[in-house]
């Protein structure tokens, strides 16, 4: 097989990691909350930027600036939960989905507002490591161990704590939790933290290897709704499973043609499965 | 225990209680019966806050019900199994008891309830890691009074505990509710079975069209010519 | 009220000839060209069909008149129908089975959404053709040449006064059609109205077809008038989401709330662009995304939603004073 291929497979499957973890966030927040926050990448955005401007003004160490991001992401959660989700939480869901989506035009142009439309990096240089003739950058390898790391820890979360169970049950049966003593609203704001706080993470992940720009979120915002919905909005395997399939779409695809024509391959692939299987790969019948 | 006066509630321009008045005294078995939309289950919806009054008393050992949060409720001591049971599906059965724990209070004594509830119910433990969903109808409604239990209510609200079971399965059921009994639980029983539910409890209600229409013992109750014909079919 | 309307008619035929500057009558043709792209969004969306993809329809009309001009020498007059005719395709190839299969909601928002970055991306894909993500110009000729659709403001006051009228009309027409009751009925329980006879899917196609249409046409439009395209301005995410929130913020309910929602955010965005300048390059949109996400909690109607609200009410009250009497 063609080295270059290999690479791009390899590539793929690290990039794959991290697209996980913002479909497993994304997931989380449909599943429970009921709603689609369309400005999910730009809080990735805001995470990149957290960690940018702590460290380049401040010279805050990278691993501090990227718990810092991961803090202030969850904060952003909660605060997308308690000022635009809460207000309307009863009215049409797809008011709440542009209610995010006017979110996602505040985001991009306070970034700009406040750093300008430049491109800009933490100035890392990570070095690349060599595995037989393949040549792997040790920024991805290192946001793919983050992120799988990050996924079994949220996966012991909402396996063995409390919370973390109600988290799994309220989508199951909601008034029934209240029997239970729990408080629906405070589920939410626990879900939209941790939702923020994945999506902080892969900020943090994505920092090492990507520019951060105002529109940086569109690049790969769609791709994640495409990969939640690809594997059963709601489903957490089926989206760890699709984000893999997409990114391997992406890496092969743009090995052969050129990386737009990857994401348009991938996009009408979205398409066709939602018409063929709308429950998505994973979906039992509805 | 628990007392009700005056209770009307319903669904928006519906009323489904009108002016519904109900005692149950501490260690008492007491049944509401009736036909199907009653109100039994609304009564029984209003006792554990999933829906608001709109007017009238509730009182729980002395203190107005009516002021605490929903989610507060099964903190102050009752705990509701729900019509159809309400099992998380696709929880395991052990994750279904562990969110009757919920309650602050509740868990740090998880581990020993757990064991409390798996003796009540050996069947349990069999299938603890099993999706509640997968279980029989029999097997769910042990699952929904175990986790019901796990937070050591002073009051137990059951909803036609019997409903959608083989006729086999509600003996079983029964004997569970009997077991129940024999625990020391305060219980409050909605029951469209209405012969069995009267072997079993102290004092019954018959709720029609959302007003008690007669109340008193079990075995006052079975004697009268009036609920004979319309309940028991005799 | 009644009498006032002919006045307003004829106040618009005047804009042209007062001594107003070309930087002035240049915003009032961008709020008439954009009022008639919203107006065409809310044909469908006012049924609950929240379409996330009619970028992809405004840059199909636009990029396949531009490039077959640009590389063919094809008259606009010929190759805005052609985009027209592909946008409608288009919507039909999306549209059938998300009609067919029930695809709403969210899903429905997201095909769409999917829709027009495949678009996007297969206009900067091909940039040997389209020039990418850099845009394209139509090539110029003198103005005022009709085979070119090329115009001096003058002219184009009265072609973008002339497609927004017509845009008015269709959704007038489909107001009052009975493809409006039917696709209310739809929208309030599909199931019921596919049991009470209704052709769920020949309707649903029926309105996304007239708007994929409208929408591809004023693309084409736009295009020509600014003589420049680009395919994040023209196709993507944004420009998407820039339909659907003028159009919700106007109020899609209304005939003129599209026009409305043109009206305040062009304005607002050209407002808060000469109030802030470039140095803080980004201050407008910021205002501006604070203000949907405000409209969209607190006044989903939109502003002519809630005017029209508060007419009826009083109207009502006027009426049962004298019967009370």
């Amino acid at each position: 097989m063609d080295i270059f291929l290999v690479e791009a497979i390899v590539n793929g499957l690290l990039l794959g990691g991290v697209l996980a973890l913002l479909a497993l966030g994304l997931n989380l927040i449909f599943g429970v909350i009921d709603v689609v926050w369309i400005a999910y990448a730009e809080l990735v955005m805001c995470g990149m930027y957290a960690i940018y401007w702590l460290h380049t003004y401040y010279g805050v160490p990278l691993p501090a600036a990227a718990v810092i991001a991961v803090l202030f992401v969850a904060l952003l959660g909660v605060l997308v939960h308690k000022l635009i989700i809460a207000p309307i939480l009863g009215s049409a869901p797809i008011n709440q989905l542009l209610a995010t989506g006017g979110l996602l035009f505040f985001l991009q142009s306070f970034a700009t507002l406040l750093f300008g439309a430049d491109f800009r990096n933490v100035g890392l240089r990570l070095p690349i490591i060599e595995v037989g003739e393949i040549f792997v950058s040790f920024a991805r390898l290192l946001a793919f161990g983050v992120a799988l790391v990050g996924m079994v820890g949220l996966w012991l979360f909402l396996k063995r704590t409390y919370i973390g169970i109600a988290i799994r049950a309220i989508a199951q049966d909601r008034e029934v939790m209240i029997l239970m003593g729990v408080d629906p609203q405070r589920v939410y704001l626990v879900t939209s933290a941790i939702g923020g706080g994945l999506a902080g993470l892969a900020a943090a992940l994505l920092v090492l290897q990507y520019d951060v720009h105002p529109s940086i979120g569109l690049s790969f915002g769609p791709i994640t709704f495409m990969i939640c919905v690809l594997g059963g909005l709601g489903s957490m395997i089926g989206g760890f499973v699709a984000a893999f399939i997409m990114s391997q779409i992406i890496a092969i695809g743009g090995f052969y043609t050129s990386i737009e024509l990857s994401y348009v391959l991938a996009f009408l692939l979205f398409i066709v499965m939602i018409f063929v299987r709308p429950q998505g790969i994973f979906g039992g019948r509805s | 225990m628990l007392e009700i006066a005056g209770l009307e509630a319903g669904y928006g321009g519906f009323r489904a209680l009108h002016g519904v008045a109900l005692t149950v005294r501490a260690g008492e078995a007491v049944a509401v019966v009736g036909p199907n939309g009653a109100g039994k289950t609304t009564l029984m919806r209003v006792i554990s806050g999933l829906l608001a009054p709109v007017a009238g008393r509730l009182a729980f050992e002395g203190a107005d019900l009516a002021a605490v949060p929903p989610h507060r409720i099964v903190e102050r001591g009752i705990a509701h199994v729900p019509e159809n049971r309400r099992l998380f599906p696709r929880l395991s059965v052990e994750e279904n008891l562990r969110m009757g724990a919920f309650a602050p209070a509740s868990r740090p004594h998880f581990t020993e309830r757990l064991e409390w509830v798996y003796s009540l119910f050996p069947r349990m433990r069999e299938r603890r890691a099993q999706l509640a969903g997968t279980m029989s109808g029999g097997e769910q409604q042990m699952c929904a009074i175990g986790r019901a239990l796990m937070s050591k209510p002073k009051l137990l609200l059951m909803d036609e505990p019997s409903a959608g079971l083989a006729p086999v399965i509600v003996d079983q059921v029964f004997d569970l509710v009997r077991r129940i009994r024999q625990e020391g639980f305060t219980v409050l029983i909605v029951e469209q079975n209405v012969r069995q539910v009267l072997e079993l409890v102290d004092r019954a209600y018959v709720l029609e069209v959302g007003t008690i229409r007669r109340s008193g013992s079990a075995a006052a109750l079975q004697a009268d010519p009036a609920i004979r014909e319309a309940y028991l079919g005799i | 009220m009644k009498a006032g309307w002919p006045l307003l008619g004829a106040a618009l035929l005047l804009p042209p000839f007062l001594p107003i500057s070309d930087y002035t009558l240049h915003i009032i043709i961008l709020v008439l060209l954009w009022a008639f792209v919203y107006t065409s969004w809310t044909i469908m969306g006012r049924f609950g069909l929240v379409s996330l993809g009619h970028g992809a329809f405004l840059g199909l009309g636009t990029y396949v008149t531009a490039l077959l001009w640009n590389h063919y020498g094809l008259t606009p007059w010929a190759g805005i129908p052609l985009g027209v005719v592909v946008a409608v395709a288009v919507a039909l190839v999306i549209g059938y089975p998300c009609s067919r299969l029930k695809v709403v909601g969210h899903y429905f928002a997201l095909v769409t959404l999917a829709l027009t970055e495949v678009v996007r991306l297969s206009i900067v894909a091909w940039r040997d053709v389209t020039g990418g993500s850099l845009g394209m110009t139509p090539n110029a000729v003198p103005p005022e040449s009709i085979v070119a659709l090329q115009f001096t403001k003058f002219t184009w006051y009265w072609v973008a006064l002339g497609v927004w009228a017509l845009g008015l009309v269709v959704w007038h027409r489909v107001d009052r059609s009975m493809t409006r009751s039917a696709m209310d009925a739809i929208a309030d329980d599909e199931t019921a109205a596919a049991a009470v006879g209704i052709n769920v899917t020949l309707q649903k196609l029926l309105v996304t077809t007239v708007s994929a249409a409208l929408t591809a046409f004023g693309g084409a439009l736009i295009g020509q008038y600014q003589m420049y395209i680009n395919p994040d301005t023209m196709a993507g995410v944004g420009v998407s989401l820039q339909i659907v929130f003028a159009a919700i913020s106007g109020g899609m309910y209304v005939i003129l709330g599209p026009t409305v929602g043109a009206i305040l955010t062009i304005v607002l965005q050209e407002f808060l662009r000469v109030l802030f300048g470039t140095r803080c390059i980004g201050a407008a949109a910021t205002i501006y995304g604070i203000m949907l996400i405000v409209f969209i909690i607190f006044m989903p109607a939109g502003i002519c939603g809630v005017i029209v609200a508060r007419m009826r009410k009083r109207r009502a009250v006027a009426a049962a004073a004298p019967a009370a009497g």
